[in-house]
């Protein structure tokens, strides 16, 4: 767009004129990240050990949420501010797509495993895409209030299409994501079939169908802080978050909040490197990626919060919780005995049926 | 004194008609205010006529396609969209060759987005195809029409090519028609699948809750502005100032705050539970529904609904009112026909301010708007920051800002826009 | 002062005392009894508690204390609207989103009046003040003296027996003001309606009523046709608020066949005519208008005592001459005489002796 660009670099040069300095200060990285008790993490785990090493400041922005629709928004501006930034891989993926990340060689820029293992093959079919550098595996679960659910604590995730054994509110998330596949697997279809199904008319009419059944008793969540201050208000009594969240609910704040790992929903975190950096910039973001992912860094993170390291060879190394010192595995959503029946995610799929989807999914909401 | 010439002209004192002394008088003068506010206008265009203008050549534009894929188009221009089958060969060899060169440039999974918007699956059939092209000869590899459908058998659904023959003129409605609940369909403009629809239902949604978002606050806010009018000027700036306090507080606090008011655990139902009016297993349903999102955003716009008509009424004079009265009319009277109508400059500005502002809104909506609360806004939001589809967020914009104008001009046909003040 | 208890009395005021915060009186014991038909002007400066009474006949203020009765009943209670009192206020207050005819429509509407009845009432009250041809204007496009008139014909067309008028001719220059005075008074008269009017004006209230009411601190000090109010004086303030007044200080020595002999400051001797006086030894404060000092030796009047005075300035005025004086040591003494062919003017530095008749020099209150 000539338009915008014109227009956005008089702007930038007009108002900016000060961030021109920005580019000699080459002991500096923007790293966009979550915030909270995430970006905490992150900043124990990868950013201060890297200072104290490097010197290199790293100035922490809490543009997440926003970040796909800022950077595209950047790049068309033609002037990017970011060095890397945190995303969840199906954003990774459209980012990508748009050309809006860098794509990366993984071998090459990553460190291998301490054994040697070249990093693709330590993180595995984690890569979901070119541009993306695996961080975390955090999954989308429930949690139910341990005093609101009688003397049978749900072991199912069908626990939630369930008003007579378990009535009140649940939450969900506000997206198709996760609740069509949970709707269906619940219906009756079994895993393996999910995608199939769900690719079919008669298919999403069928999830919808079944999410219809318990419409009037959910509050629909759009930030991941919700679902635990629901519980803990007694609003509903059970409802889906990212195991992090609830982690700190029970463990951090003592909340009778309960875990239902079945059919948790894996989802990742990740880096990405925008499109449009100067080479010496590009070069000093990976620089910082090569870091904050070895197999070290990424066990560390896991002690500031409840999130699985994405690398396999990371697994062992993860210890105890700074504060609380309790063991951290058994939190971990990959942890075999949480992970005994898990969904998993079919990133492409999504990333070519989201949009449609959820236009159908928000006219259902709608009516 | 100026002197007449023999054809009539009148003459500035050195001679020049004065006509033309004049105006040369006037030209400086409105050079100088030009200059003036140039820095002004300046700022104007680049922040907010561009942006809008923008936001309209978006909402149309498509050069994505025949850009990307020139060969491709052309060679697609004869095929027929009914016949029921995939083009054949010439029209994946000249796929192949564009793939290959998109690809290089990383342009290739654009394309795919772009289409994907109209037929889900697109995407993926470009990113596959793009990462198997480029190690073609696309000279020799020939022919190539089995080894696409072989990357994926989706390159053999005629709905494919039909979406990218549809969408590869340089502009298009396409945006527009979906911002309506409209496709392409065989023979021109039709309805979507029902189970699609919802931009019709949220454009009225919208209407009508910013409707009575707007009343709300003209009910809530009259009284108040009245207080202020009337009251001495220290107490007056004191009531202001806890007018205006809101306006301190993070929106977000304020949205939250609500929340914990009205949720069915929270303080109102608490209250009426511990009074034995409500019982309690019959709470409230407060939030996350219109109720809420009405409750929430009246409290929010409140103060620019107050605003304005304070600053009317503080202008009307308080013998207006002993006038009427000494004329003959009660009270009542007195404010109906006399204050009343003095006072509709400051309701129709603040209406306009409310109403404007509120069918823009869409945080509060998202968090306390449930399924039945959630405003068009919200919709535009989530395709600026989420499916990255800008056209169709232009479209609804653009769409947004008709309906506005609009609306506008039936105020201005109603009730004047002369009959708006500030103050 | 009035007497309350008069049997005509259309309006009266009995003992009204008036106070907002509780601690100061603005009206302090006001009575007051004026017959119908009168046309009666609270005159004094701002502050003095003319309006206040004003409103609270209208009935926008209530009194504090006190009765204030209208056609001989109390009207304490009674609301505003139910007053039948025609007002015509400083700013005139027409109502600016109605038409004139709207604005004149609108006492004979909350009246209830019929469509014809009140179309014809309010051609006849436009046609009153000359201004029939306005009905369809709004307020904002007339001038002033048009909006006057409005006001006017507005606080008549429902033909109230009292009419109230606050200031009305304030806010008009002077040409038209003294045009308005003289129409307002003849439609009064015509009409045969009972008018208050308040003003600060004196001209105003000179010019314009049948009696004067001066008002300062709170109580009327003088109630009175306005020739009376000019040349009888009751104290010093009324004679220092209406018209010029020149002002001599001293001590009465005697008072004999009702002519009191005053020592100024400076020991000179006037003769002065007693008011607020009543012994020898009291102090004094006389005074006399300036058109009534004569400095003609010819015309001076017989045996009167005279002063030295010293011409300080000559000031011509068309149809007078005003001239300075240093007398008794003070020079802000006038003297007003007519441009007349035989007149002398003064020249400044001049040395001559002035002096009056003693029923026309005041001893007031000190």
């Amino acid at each position: 767009m000539k338009l915008t660009k014109l227009s956005a670099l008089v702007a930038s040069t007009a108002l900016c004129a000060p961030m021109a300095m920005a580019e000699d200060m080459a002991n500096e990285l923007t790293i966009v990240s979550w915030g909270g008790s995430y970006s905490a993490s992150q900043k124990n785990a990868y950013h201060d050990p890297y200072t104290a090493e490097t010197g290199v400041k790293i100035i922490n922005d809490e543009s997440s949420a926003e970040a796909v629709a800022k950077i595209r928004a950047m790049n068309e501006a033609g002037n990017v501010t970011w060095d890397v930034v945190d995303v969840v891989a199906s954003d990774a993926m459209r980012l990508c797509d748009e050309g809006l990340a860098d794509e990366i060689d993984h071998d090459e820029v990553l460190a291998a495993a301490p054994d040697g293992t070249p990093a693709s093959e330590d993180f595995g079919n984690l890569i979901v895409s070119e541009c993306f550098v695996p961080q975390i595996v955090y999954s989308t679960t429930f949690g139910y209030r341990t005093d609101l659910v009688g003397d049978t604590a749900p072991t199912s995730v069908c626990a939630i299409f369930d008003l007579d054994a378990y009535p009140g509110k649940r939450s969900l998330q506000k997206r198709p994501i996760d609740n069509m596949e949970w709707a269906l697997y619940c219906d009756g279809v079994a895993k393996e079939d999910l995608y199939d199904v769900l690719s079919t008319k008669e298919g999403v009419a069928r999830g919808l169908a079944k999410l219809d059944t318990i419409k009037d008793q959910v509050v629909w969540w759009t930030a991941g802080a919700e679902t635990p201050q629901l519980l803990a208000d007694g609003e509903v009594v059970m409802g889906s978050t990212f195991n992090g969240r609830l982690f700190s609910a029970i463990a951090e704040q003592d909340q009778p909040i309960g875990m239902l790992w079945d059919m948790q929903s894996f989802d990742l975190d990740g880096w990405i490197i925008p499109a449009g950096l100067s080479p010496e910039r590009k070069a000093r973001a990976l620089h910082y990626l090569n870091y904050a992912t070895d197999t070290q860094r990424l066990a560390d993170q896991a002690k500031y919060i409840s999130y699985g390291p994405a690398r396999a060879s990371s697994a062992p190394l993860v210890g105890k919780h700074a504060e609380l010192g309790i063991d951290m595995a058994p939190h971990m959503p990959t942890d075999p005995a949480n992970a005994t029946n898990v969904h998993t995610y079919d990133y492409e799929w999504w990333a070519d049926n989201r949009d449609d989807l959820d236009a159908k999914f928000q006219a259902w909401l709608a009516k | 004194m100026s002197d007449t010439t023999q054809n009539g002209s009148v003459l500035a004192a050195d001679g020049t008609p004065l006509k033309r002394s004049l105006a040369r008088a006037l030209r400086r003068q409105k050079i100088r205010a030009l200059l003036l506010i140039a820095p002004l206008l300046l700022f104007v265009m680049l922040t907010f006529i561009m942006p809008i203008g923008d936001m309209l050549f978006r909402s149309v534009e498509n050069d994505i396609v025949s850009k990307t894929l020139p060969r491709t188009v052309v060679a697609l221009r004869d095929w027929d969209a009914n016949s029921g089958e995939a083009p054949g060969e010439e029209v994946f060899t000249a796929l192949a060759a564009d793939l290959q060169i998109a690809a290089e440039a990383k342009l290739h999974t654009r394309v795919g987005s772009r289409l994907n918007y109209e037929t889900p699956g697109i995407s993926s059939l470009f990113r596959k195809a793009g990462r198997k092209v480029k190690k073609w000869d696309v000279e020799n590899d020939g022919p190539f029409k089995e080894q696409f459908l072989e990357i994926h058998k989706g390159w053999g659904d005629p709905d494919v090519w039909r979406t990218i023959q549809t969408y590869s003129p340089k502009f298009t409605n396409g945006y527009f028609l979906n911002a309506a609940d409209l496709q392409k369909g065989a023979d021109g403009p039709e309805w979507r699948p029902e189970d699609e629809q919802i931009y019709w239902l949220l454009f009225k949604r919208t209407m009508f809750m910013s409707m009575v978002i707007t009343i709300s606050c003209i009910v809530l806010a009259y009284p108040v502005a009245w207080i202020l009018a009337n009251l001495p000027a220290r107490s007056a700036n004191l009531l202001m100032i806890l007018v205006l306090l809101p306006f301190w507080t993070s929106l977000l606090v304020r949205t939250s705050a609500w929340k914990v008011m009205l949720q069915q655990q929270g303080v109102i139902n608490e209250t009426l539970v511990w009074l034995g009016l409500v019982a309690d297993d019959a709470r409230l349903v407060m939030i996350n529904n219109q109720f809420g999102t009405i409750v929430a955003m009246t409290h929010i716009l409140l103060p620019f609904m107050i605003l304005p008509m304070y600053s009317v009424m503080q202008t009307i004079q308080p013998t207006y009112l002993r006038a009427a009265k000494s004329l003959g009319a009660t009270n009542w009277t007195a404010f109906w026909r006399v204050y009343f109508p003095q006072s509709i400059p400051g309701i129709g500005a603040g209406s306009i301010l409310v109403f404007i502002l509120s069918i823009g809104y869409y945080i509060t909506p998202e968090l306390v708007g449930g399924t039945k609360g959630v405003f068009i806004s919200n919709r535009i939001a989530f395709h600026i920051s989420s499916s990255l589809n800008w056209g169709l967020a232009a479209a609804l914009g653009a769409i947004l800002l008709a309906v506005v104008l609009v609306l506008y001009w039936a105020y201005d046909k109603i009730v004047g826009i002369d009959n708006v003040k500030l103050g | 002062m009035a007497d309350a208890s008069n049997h005509d009395a259309f309006v009266e005021f009995e003992r009204v005392q008036k106070s907002y915060d509780g601690e100061n009186l603005v009206v302090k014991d006001l009575n007051l009894s004026m017959p119908k038909g009168e046309f009666l002007t609270m005159l004094g400066p701002s502050g003095s508690g003319k309006t206040t009474c004003l409103m609270m006949l209208a009935g926008f203020e209530t009194a504090t204390h006190g009765d204030i009765r209208l056609g001989g009943t109390s009207i304490n209670n009674i609301p505003p609207h139910k007053r039948g009192i025609g007002m015509v206020f400083q700013n005139y207050a027409l109502f600016p989103h109605m038409t004139i005819a709207e604005n004149l429509s609108f006492p004979l509407e909350v009246r209830k009046l019929g469509k014809s009845e009140r179309e014809e009432k309010v051609m006849r009250a436009l046609d009153m003040v000359e201004m029939g041809a306005f009905g369809g204007r709004r307020p904002a496009q007339l001038s002033g003296g048009q909006q006057q008139r409005i006001a006017l014909a507005r606080a008549l067309v429902f033909e109230p027996e009292l009419v109230l008028m606050d200031e009305p001719l304030g806010a008009l220059d002077k040409q038209l003001r003294e045009k308005m005075q003289f129409e307002i008074t003849h439609l009064a008269h015509r009409l045969g309606i009972t008018v208050v009017y308040v003003t600060h004006d004196q001209t105003e209230a000179l010019t314009m009523s049948d009696r004067v009411a001066v008002f300062e601190d709170g109580r009327i000090q003088q109630l009175a046709p306005p020739d009376k109010l000019y040349e009888e004086p009751q104290n010093s303030f009324v004679a220092q608020f209406i018209g010029e007044n020149n002002t001599l200080e001293g001590v009465v020595k005697e008072i004999n066949d009702g002519v009191a002999l005053v020592q100024l400051d400076n020991g000179d001797l006037i003769d002065a005519k007693p008011i607020n006086v009543s012994q020898p030894g009291e102090r004094t404060r006389v005074s006399i208008r300036p058109e009534r000092v004569e400095f003609n030796k010819d015309r001076m009047p017989e045996g009167a005592h005279t002063l030295k005075a010293e011409v300080m300035e000559f000031i011509y005025m068309g149809d007078i001459f005003r001239t300075r004086l240093r007398v008794a040591g003070k020079d802000d003494f006038f003297v007003k005489t007519r441009n007349a062919p035989d007149q002398v003017r003064l020249t400044p530095g001049q040395e001559i002796e002035i002096g009056w008749l003693a029923e026309d020099c005041r001893a007031l209150d000190a």
